[in-house]
């Protein structure tokens, strides 16, 4: 970028109006141009239309659409379902969030120990991030029926297992287990990546001094991978509003609605019950969310996170 | 706290370690040896680890209930269309934020960055109404574009400027003093350096077509347009019901061909996306 214009004889008499500069920025246009149209046209535009919908009541079926100001979100704000969906949302991501990463930080302290065969280990804990999505729950969905694989197994050891999907707890528990084994394996090796960093001689210099093994996770590893564990809490807990095949298939948001989560419910809302006015209300909603957290965890980072390289 | 361990210490991991595996193979064999089991055997008791009758027609079945092998095909080929154009939209935004200077540039990035903030979940509403005014409801005209062009394509430019940023820039600048023009230099010198980001990209970006749900529901009406995952839950009786073991079935052919490339590249799979999830 430092050199100028081509070194030409007449550069002096006559300074060239396609300078490198200008074709440079001629390049960079061409070069951006297909993500920006693409964003513009698939995000904005649609984020634009989000918003405007939103203040429509709008159903196909009855083929109707007026401007009906701020009633979609008074609705929303009064929707008996809303507490019961924010609950289960709220309950699925702090779960996943919780469950995944301490399985992922543990499953990542053993494949980095020095062991025989470890790779194999690695393998099979990562390897269901690799499976179909939905024949991943197809499967667990068979594993967790009442006369299912896991009761069966459980019988045999004498204990009768609950009817897992059918019963409010048990169908949280159930939807997020299914999701941890799924991803786990994402986080362990992002973890794995980052205790490979941390420098041996911090737990040679610790283990001189006497410190025990706890003291030296507490004291060097987890200070020096905390820009990892919240990489980590953000890519899951904005995954884990995402969360939709899974709920779909295991329990189509049920028993009740104790599994029913916002994307699901938003999905019924519009594409069941063809009310995309509303649909787009909760939509608007559930973008303000991913934006709070987002932006929460931006400010975290820059308290918390003392080791960013 | 890599330290030699003790033999017994030793043990103790490896059976620690066989036992947390149990979760994570258990599906996949329960999955491929129950879709080989006649129906009145799926439900057994005590379950059959081993099957101990087989029966192969489920796997006919499949592909005489749905067109299975022209759904199996839908989602190669979007898959695939969807990474390699993810691959080129990525890699020349990329290398433009990270490498060109061109007035408007930090905006137009804060801009495509919005990308992710916004998971496409907010925005499907105005979506289908748009592709449906576009007469492309039922094609896979949305399951190609939105994916290549719009937010899901974002994070991949995200981890190609990471990646040009960090390559050193005199390779370029002698590029330059050659005559190179700018496209030949992003083509025959930062591209070729660019390889491992690539394959991350293309690894990640496969799996997210294949695994899309949301998008082909709310898109595809009819058999012949459906993608896996979706046909994978039409399998079902007349009240609804799934009729497991021919699910399974299905599920096993949508899952073990990437699961047997995964077992034979697993070194490229999981350091390319630990690679990215660092960077990214």
């Amino acid at each position: 970028m430092t050199l100028a214009a081509p070194p030409t004889a007449d550069r002096s008499r006559k300074r060239p109006f396609w300078t490198m500069e200008r074709r440079d920025s001629v390049a960079g246009y061409l070069f951006i141009a297909p993500q920006l149209i693409g964003i513009i046209l698939f995000v904005l535009i649609p984020l634009g239309l989000v918003v405007w919908y939103s203040l429509h009541e709008w159903n196909v079926l009855a083929g109707t659409f007026r401007f009906v100001g701020d009633a979609n979100y008074q609705k929303l704000a009064a929707d008996p379902a809303l507490p019961e969906v924010l609950t289960a949302t709220a309950i699925f991501s702090a779960g996943l969030v919780v469950f995944n990463l301490t399985l992922a930080l543990l499953l990542a302290i053993l494949v980095n120990q020095k062991l025989r065969g470890i790779t194999v280990f690695r393998t099979i804990f990562f390897s269901p991030v690799v499976v179909s999505l939905v024949a991943w729950t197809i499967v667990w969905s068979f594993l967790l029926q009442a006369n299912g694989g896991i009761n069966g197994l459980l019988q045999v050891i004498g204990i009768e297992g609950p009817n897992w999907l059918r019963s409010p707890p048990t169908a949280m528990l159930s939807v997020i287990v299914v999701q941890v084994f799924k991803n786990v394996g994402l986080n362990m090796v992002l973890f794995l990546a980052a205790l490979q960093g941390v420098p041996r001689e911090l737990y040679e210099a610790a283990r001189v001094d006497g410190a025990s093994r706890w003291t030296q996770f507490h004291s060097i590893t987890v200070p020096l991978i905390s820009p990892t564990i919240l990489l980590t809490t953000i890519i899951t807990i904005v995954g884990s509003l995402q969360v939709f095949a899974q709920i779909a298939v295991l329990t189509q948001g049920g028993p009740g609605m104790s599994t029913t989560v916002l994307v699901y419910y938003l999905y019924q809302q519009a594409f069941q019950f063809h009310r995309f006015g509303y649909g787009a209300t909760i939509s608007i909603l559930l973008f303000v969310i991913v934006a709070v957290l987002t932006f929460a965890q931006w400010q975290m980072r820059k308290r918390i996170v003392f080791y960013e390289n | 706290m890599k330290t030699e361990l003790s033999p017994r210490a030793r043990v103790a991991l490896y059976g620690l370690l066989c036992v947390l595996a149990i979760p994570f193979v258990f599906p996949t064999w329960w999955m491929v040896t129950s879709s080989v089991k006649p129906i009145s055997d799926i439900f057994a008791f005590p379950p059959e680890l081993i099957p101990s009758r087989f029966d192969w027609s489920t796997y006919s079945e499949v592909f005489r209930l749905q067109p299975f092998a022209q759904q199996y095909w839908n989602s190669c080929y979007i898959a695939l269309i969807v990474t390699v154009g993810t691959m080129a939209v990525s890699s020349l935004a990329g290398y433009a934020f990270a490498r060109i200077k061109f007035p408007g540039a930090n905006l137009i990035f804060m801009v495509v960055l919005l990308g992710l903030l916004i998971p496409s979940e907010v925005t499907i509403v105005p979506l289908f109404q748009m592709f449906l005014k576009w007469g492309l409801v039922n094609t896979h005209w949305p399951l190609i574009l939105v994916p290549i062009f719009g937010a899901p394509s974002v994070f991949a430019t995200f981890v190609m400027r990471q990646f040009f940023i960090a390559l050193p820039v005199e390779l370029e600048e002698a590029a330059r003093v050659d005559g190179l023009s700018r496209f030949g230099i992003f083509w025959q010198i930062a591209l070729p350096l660019a390889k491992p980001a690539l394959a991350a990209v293309a690894i990640f970006t496969f799996l997210h077509s294949w695994n899309l749900y949301l998008e082909p529901i709310v898109f595809l009406t009819t058999p012949g347009n459906f993608t896996l995952p979706q046909a994978l839950t039409q399998y079902v009786d007349a009240y609804q019901g799934p009729m497991w073991n021919i699910q399974l079935a299905a599920a096993t052919l949508t899952a073990l061909p990437v699961l047997v490339v995964f077992i034979f590249a697993q070194r490229q799979f999981i350091e390319g996306l630990a690679h990215t999830g660092l960077k990214g």
